[in-house]
């Protein structure tokens, strides 16, 4: 028998199901071994596994297609409510292959800077075992579909993140990650209340079940709005408020960010492009299978404006912060944020079907390569000046310019250039919003715009004459920063920017399992335009003036740059510093589960 | 009205005061180690939901407990330890890198205003 | 399935709640962080006492090991590391009047969610008793925790052999390949040394039959580990022996092998059950006897490496402790 006819049953056919679980025994397996292999062979068994998981998503994403319907396996043989049942869909055969590409890329350009020769023991087999864990979480929360399940899940997940952000060791990682370990336990508590109370309430934890109750109950409220139904419908959506909200923080949505800037530009590059790319995603995908999966019906409720308008919110101050950042790393770290935002559009323009859902499936995917491929440049610039502070970098394009251009090119796909993701992005957003909802295209709009303002403050940065020998200004003598390492950001760079121009009929894997979605058709139309000229010059115009008009503004130097921020940018500095203060954020968590409970009242 | 509240009630409501009272513990604690003793009571207070929970459940189906929602305590119980017992790690290291005069909080930098003074790279030794 | 009528709070209950409150706002209220930390350990000991009044065994005794004791420990050890921290100024009155507000809030939203629980409460009682003939269980607590949701013990066993390395890896570069000293306190007082001699002869026993018994009684391999983890620790503290350094080949055999065992059964189930996680017939009562077997040794191994801290150079002994 040939190959294929071995894999048939698996790839096409009544074995599918059992893809499933190995996504979530391989890395777990490999995380086990690992202690006893010690440093050197986890880096090996590191890469060797991550390759293999890729091929294995790879073959879900192919089973799922083939089988065109969500695949589902009960762990153990046991059926909800009483076992825990796994589940393929498409956002989540996308998440699984995301998940391993990147986390590949990541592993493959960390491979020589990750040995024990260079960073020691210690750091070796922690780096490439959290990597391992940062996977297997992130895999169970994808293929999960138990409440409690997807807490250990999420568990895993924090476990494994909070120690990338302190492998150096020093106070200020510390204290970062600290913070970052409270604040996401005190929204693992949440979390889990709200998934104890579904289970009081409704007697099973699983999404389907109690999804399929609530919508009987929300069918039955114009019958007998007075019975004891009502009641148990409003307290099921306290508890999605309470474990939205223990989200909401883990996933560092503004205003309760407080963790996410110190960490994520603390940590080493690589496992800073891992922190920003996958592990805030993970916790925004569980958002998106409560939000839209679990509650029937979210255009009934105002929690969708709610989310939405926090969404702007972190678009607009995310970029205008990126943009007055001295340091590289914590440019990329406030994009992270404003980023973020752009997923939380979602919620309030779901209601109107497919394009909503697509936009902010698009844009995991864009932001995730755009942004590894950001921090591994960030951690290129580190690494051959000592140092990533802008105002001391002048002229840092010549000495790398091959950085520089990779980093232009992921910049570009952030800003929203067709035919990068996140035009189709903005574009799907746009139609979602309709005609009369024009606010929302508006925030795309400046959002876009203050991302090409921090980009070409950057290119300004890169082009000036270079300082005065001074230090920090000059690439140190002997630092490794070969062309080789260019190859992983490239390619991660490259797939963002051309997102848009793969063929349609791919998207259409987002669809599965979900109704009226038609992602293929709606990316084809949008990129059926986006290279004509109208179109490419009307997106593309606005973005060019505004990049041309930082970049004269930064002839001056950075002091010009300084005085241009202004009294007023500072004050917006020091309230965004306010609201990093650890009260202010936990008040602010508070009253953002209290604004949840009052949107999802009636 | 007459005042009858099961036990169940009376555990469900106490563990709801316990979540109250960590929450403002965990937001306005007095020190790193004393946010984390909040933590600690915020889950107890989840987990006494849960545990009224599963009276509840219990008592309905004819056993003391249900025994899901108690299986899923007691693995909540083994996470939340670990946890505590990885921010202790951190505190504690936290304090050794202090210089030994100044014997503030390691972590008084969680609630200084402004925090931004952060050089994760030590000013460029790499 | 009859159902039973809820009983009334009992006079024993309210006073309990009451005093789980009271001991909580002190908690928060008092000033020094080391008497703030004895109370938390006798808050956990109350709260164990909850557990029994709510029937519900098998957690009292993972409360009263692991809240009361370990914990204890965890926090003592840290409370005299740290020392007395100069206190920070007391925040705002508006603010604490803003958070409290806030909070009172968060509890009066899910004390109404808690008085609407529906009854007749759903529950999954008698889906357990129907199936837990198949794992051949007398427990139905274990049979939750090893048969039906056994993806969340293994994940969570995983998470504690994960944590320890993560532990590990706080620790300076230097100190890589030493043994963790985190519980070196200054010389153990004699009264220490003798429990430390005197208790954990009987740990072992207790821990042995919490293991053994868990099986149909109360109990299982999380109660029993963590009463063995608690007796290796107060040895350490009396220093009567030492934790084993991280590079010990062995310590990460007894750290892995409880997730690796279950994991590899598991898959084994694959073939043998037709279900990853699932146990072939007749052979159930013997593998899910050597998963919480091995799984015993684990927890114990990682819930006493969790308390012994990062590996640390020697002198690592108590910064000088002038306030205390």
């Amino acid at each position: 028998m040939s190959l294929p006819e071995v894999l048939a049953p698996w790839l096409d056919g009544p074995r599918a199901a059992e893809l499933l679980f190995p996504l979530l025994a391989l890395p777990v397996l490999a995380l086990l071994l690992a202690p006893l292999l010690g440093a050197r062979g986890a880096r090996l068994l590191t890469l060797a596994t991550l390759l293999l998981g890729l091929g294995l998503a790879l073959a879900a994403a192919a089973a799922l297609t083939a089988a065109d319907a969500p695949l589902v396996y009960a762990l153990g043989g046991w059926a909800a409510p009483l076992g825990v049942v796994l589940q393929l869909d498409g956002p989540a055969a996308l998440m699984l292959l995301l998940t391993a590409f990147v986390l590949s890329a990541v592993g493959l350009h960390a491979a020589r800077d990750f040995g024990v020769a260079a960073v020691g023991r210690r750091a070796t087999l922690a780096f490439w075992m959290l990597l391992l864990g940062v996977w297997a979480g992130l895999n169970g929360l994808f293929l999960g579909r138990d409440l409690f399940n997807l807490y250990v899940a999420i568990e895993v997940l924090t476990f494994s993140a909070v120690p990338l952000v302190c492998l150096k060791g020093g106070a200020g990682q510390l204290t970062a990650a600290f913070r970052y370990l409270l604040f996401a336990l005190l929204g693992s508590a949440l979390y889990l209340l709200g998934a104890g109370l579904m289970l009081g309430l409704h007697g099973t934890l699983d999404i389907g079940q109690i999804a399929e109750r609530l919508g009987g109950l929300m069918m039955a409220e114009g019958v007998d709005p007075a019975a004891a139904d009502e009641s148990v419908r409003m307290a099921s959506l306290v508890a999605v408020a309470l474990m939205s909200t223990g989200l909401l923080a883990k996933t560092a949505l503004m205003p309760l960010h407080l963790w996410l800037p110190p960490a994520h530009g603390g940590a080493p590059a690589p496992a800073s492009a891992v922190l920003s790319a996958l592990v805030v995603k993970g916790s925004f995908f569980l958002l998106f299978r409560l939000w839209l999966d679990l509650v029937p019906d979210l255009r009934a409720l105002d929690v969708g404006l709610l989310l939405g308008v926090l969404g702007a919110f972190a678009i607009l101050l995310g970029n205008a912060m990126a943009l007055m950042q001295e340091r590289l790393k914590l440019l990329v770290a406030y994009s992270t944020l404003a980023q973020l935002g752009y997923l939380f559009l979602l919620f309030p323009l779901a209601g109107a079907g497919g394009p909503a859902v697509t936009a902010a499936l698009v844009q995991v995917v864009s932001h995730a390569l755009a942004k590894a491929a950001l921090f591994l440049l960030a951690g290129r610039v580190l690494a051959a000046f000592g140092h990533d502070r802008l105002p001391r970098l002048d002229g840092f394009g010549r000495a790398l310019p091959g950085t520089l251009l990779v980093l232009l090119l992921a910049g570009l796909a952030l800003v929203g250039l067709p035919p990068s993701g996140g035009y189709l992005v903005k574009t799907l957003y746009g139609q979602a919003a309709g005609a009369d909802a024009w606010w929302w295209r508006l925030v795309l709009d400046l959002g876009g715009l203050l991302s090409a303002a921090y980009l070409a403050r950057i290119l300004a940065v890169a082009l000036r004459p270079p300082a005065p020998a001074a230090p920090g200004t000059t690439p140190k003598a002997g630092s490794r920063v070969g062309t080789l390492g260019l190859l992983v950001p490239g390619l991660l760079a490259l797939g963002a920017l051309l997102l848009g121009l793969l063929p349609p009929s791919l998207f259409a894997l987002l669809d599965i399992g979900r109704a009226d979605m038609g992602s293929a058709t709606a990316v084809a139309e949008v990129m059926r335009t986006a290279l004509t000229p109208a179109v490419f010059w009307s997106s593309t115009g606005p973005v060019l003036v505004v990049a041309l008009a930082v970049m004269l503004f930064h002839i001056g130097g950075d002091s010009a740059w300084q005085r241009g921020i202004g009294a007023a940018g500072r004050e917006l500095a020091g309230i965004e510093g306010d609201l990093r203060e650890w009260r202010v954020a936990g008040a602010l968590l508070l009253m953002i589960f209290l604004a949840q409970v009052l949107a999802v009242l009636p | 009205m007459t005042l009858s509240v099961t036990e169940a009630q009376l555990y469900g409501l106490c563990g709801a005061g316990l979540i109250g009272i960590g929450l403002y513990g965990a937001i306005l604690g007095p020190s790193a180690l004393r946010r984390l003793l909040a933590f600690n009571l915020i889950s107890s207070g989840v987990f006494i939901v849960f545990g009224a929970i599963a009276r509840r459940g219990g008592l309905a189906g004819g056993a003391a407990s249900d025994p899901v929602p108690q299986a899923l305590v007691i693995t909540g119980l083994v996470v939340a330890f670990a946890a505590t017992a990885l921010a202790v790690a951190l505190l504690i290291r936290l304090a050794a890198l202090q210089p030994k005069t100044a014997r503030s909080s390691p972590l008084a930098e969680l609630a200084k205003r402004r925090y931004d003074a952060f050089d994760p790279w030590g000013g460029g030794k790499a | 399935m009859p159902d039973l009528p809820l009983p009334d709070a009992r006079f024993a209950d309210i006073p309990l709640g009451l005093a789980l409150l009271v001991l909580a706002l002190w908690l928060i209220a008092t000033r020094r962080d080391r008497s703030a930390v004895i109370g938390f350990t006798a808050y956990g000991l109350l709260v164990a006492v909850v557990w029994v009044r709510l029937g519900a065994i098998d957690v009292a005794l993972t409360e009263a090991a692991l809240g009361g004791g370990l914990m204890g420990l965890l926090l003592l050890t840290a409370a005299a590391r740290l020392g007395e921290p100069r206190g920070q100024p007391a925040p705002p009155m508006f603010m604490r009047l803003l958070v409290g507000l806030l909070c009172v809030g968060v509890t009066g939203v899910l004390a109404v969610v808690v008085l609407s629980l529906p009854t007749p409460a759903p529950n999954l009682v008698a889906a357990v008793a129907e199936h837990q003939h198949t794992t051949e269980l007398g427990n139905p607590v274990a049979a939750v925790l090893v048969a039906f949701r056994a993806v969340d013990t293994l994940l969570e066993s995983v998470v504690l052999a994960l944590a320890v390395i993560v532990l590990w890896s706080f620790a300076p570069d230097a100190a890589w390949g030493e043994r963790p000293r985190t519980l070196e306190l200054g010389t153990p007082g004699p009264a220490l040394v003798l429990l430390a001699r005197l208790l954990p002869p009987l740990g072992l026993v207790v821990g042995v039959h919490l293991f053994w018994a868990g099986a149909d009684d109360p109990g299982g391999p999380f109660q029993a580990g963590a009463v063995l983890a608690a007796m290796a620790t107060l040895m350490w503290l009396a220093r009567l022996g030492a934790p084993p350094p991280v590079q010990s080949r062995l310590t990460r055999v007894g750290l892995v092998v409880g997730p690796l065992v279950f994991l590899l059964i598991g898959l084994a189930g694959v073939v043998a059950a037709d279900a990853f996680l699932g146990y072939p017939e007749g052979l159930t009562k013997p593998l899910i006897l050597i998963i919480e077997a091995v799984k015993t040794l684990s927890v114990a191994v990682a819930l006493a490496l969790l308390v012994a801290g990062p590996p640390a150079l020697p002198g690592n002994h108590l910064p000088s402790r002038a306030a205390s």
